[in-house]
């Protein structure tokens, strides 16, 4: 009970900052947006439907890479990782409720890629809609945890998507999947699993990546 | 309370502690001076378990959550209020009867009428003000502050002065200073870093 506590006190402050200096949700819609208009005008009218299937992950894949990057720039900026890092909730606790944040922010800029996505190509189905809630699931949680992990050196805007990219194959190879084929079962399982190994990985090691 | 033996910290190559011994009783008042690039930041992150010495050991007779640090920065976000980073650091803490402490601080130190104006409106006198409140929001039993005068007008550093008097004796301190004549009747024991 405490521990959801402190993660809803932390989410919290996430989501209010976020209100208040508007850093990040704008830039992923703005994102999001002109990437489906580009490939709108770019693509030919005939393209198949796992063509555009991987040009929407990549459009979550990217857009959800703009939101990790400004995940810990509060903290950075202003050097609160400290007073973070010293209260004594368990430290876990930052890394979900930042999880949690990020996740609020992908799915707003979901709410508009999905839309903009049945109008410019084909139209989202049930299976693509889970496969989204799963493959977020995972994006924000792995992406947070190397967020905090970026955060701590000098070249942390190279680092996070270095870092990220390859871990995040799975995800792309799993949610492509489960997007174009008539059983997405197989796929959707596969999301789950990874969701949850890196999810339990991820909680049982953000201690170590905060302590110096 | 805080112990440390052959003290020793590197970054690479570069050596900012060496060999530093220190014993602070329950209860104690430790000031640190030395001039800039001493390593004294570095001392009192170690003091607080902000960061891990390379060499030698260090004991800390209290729990995390037992320990304020006012480090240059006042570790508060500057596009929330007053009132709601200190709500936010009272939740963490579990601090009972939340909203009393944090009113009482805020009244303390001159920010009451300031508390629902965002951080980034403040002065840096108030901001360290703020940083003063946050620190002392728990009541902690170990206090470590790195230039906790710095950017405080007159006015605020006698309301510093009367808040360390008040609890000089119950909590135990670590104090890095450029003014040690401003805490010297405090002063139970001085360390100055070359």
């Amino acid at each position: 009970m405490g521990y959801a506590r402190d993660v809803g006190a932390l989410a919290r402050k996430d989501l209010l900052l976020e209100l208040r200096a508007r850093d990040t949700l704008p830039a992923m819609l703005l994102f999001v947006g002109s990437v489906f208009v580009v490939f709108h005008f770019a693509l030919p009218g005939t393209s198949s439907r796992l063509a555009t299937a991987g040009l929407l992950w990549v459009a979550i894949l990217f857009t959800a890479l703009l939101g990790l990057g400004r995940a810990f720039v509060p903290e950075r900026e202003q050097r609160t990782f400290d007073g973070l890092v010293l209260a004594p909730c368990d430290r876990s606790a930052i890394w979900l409720a930042k999880s949690l944040a990020t996740l609020a922010f992908l799915v707003a800029a979901e709410l508009v890629a999905l839309p903009l996505y049945a109008l410019f190509f084909h139209s989202v189905g049930g299976a693509t809609v889970a496969a989204v809630a799963l493959a977020d699931l995972g994006i924000c949680g792995v992406g947070t945890f190397l967020g905090a992990m970026a955060v701590a050196t000098r070249a942390r805007d190279l680092i996070l998507p270095l870092l990220f990219l390859p871990l995040a194959m799975p995800i792309v190879v799993g949610a492509v999947g489960a997007t174009v084929v008539d059983s997405p079962g197989r796929y959707l399982g596969f999301l789950a699993l990874y969701d949850l190994l890196f999810a339990v990985i991820c909680w049982a090691s953000f201690e170590y990546v905060v302590a110096e | 309370m805080l112990t440390a033996r052959r003290l020793g910290k590197r970054y690479g190559e570069k050596r900012v502690l060496r060999r530093i011994d220190l014993a602070v009783p329950r209860g104690g008042f430790l000031v640190v001076t030395g001039p800039n690039g001493s390593g004294k930041t570095t001392l009192l992150r170690i003091c607080a378990g902000l960061a891990q010495p390379t060499e030698g050991t260090i004991e800390r007779a209290v729990q995390r959550a037992q320990v304020g640090y006012l480090g240059h920065e006042p570790l508060v976000y500057r596009e929330l209020t007053a009132l709601e980073n200190l709500e936010l650091y009272g939740r963490l803490y579990r601090i009972p009867e939340r909203r009393e402490r944090i009113g009482m601080l805020l009244e303390r130190f001159g920010l009451w009428e300031a508390r629902h104006d965002r951080v980034a409106s403040y002065s840096r006198g108030m901001t360290q003000r703020l940083g003063l409140c946050r620190v002392l929001l728990h009541e902690p039993e170990l206090l470590v502050l790195d230039e906790p005068y710095s950017a405080l007008d007159e006015a605020g550093a006698e309301l510093l002065d009367a808040q360390l008097a008040e609890l000089g004796g119950e909590s135990t301190f670590v104090l890095a200073t450029h003014d040690p004549a401003r805490v010297e009747p405090l002063a139970s024991g001085r360390l100055a870093l070359a």
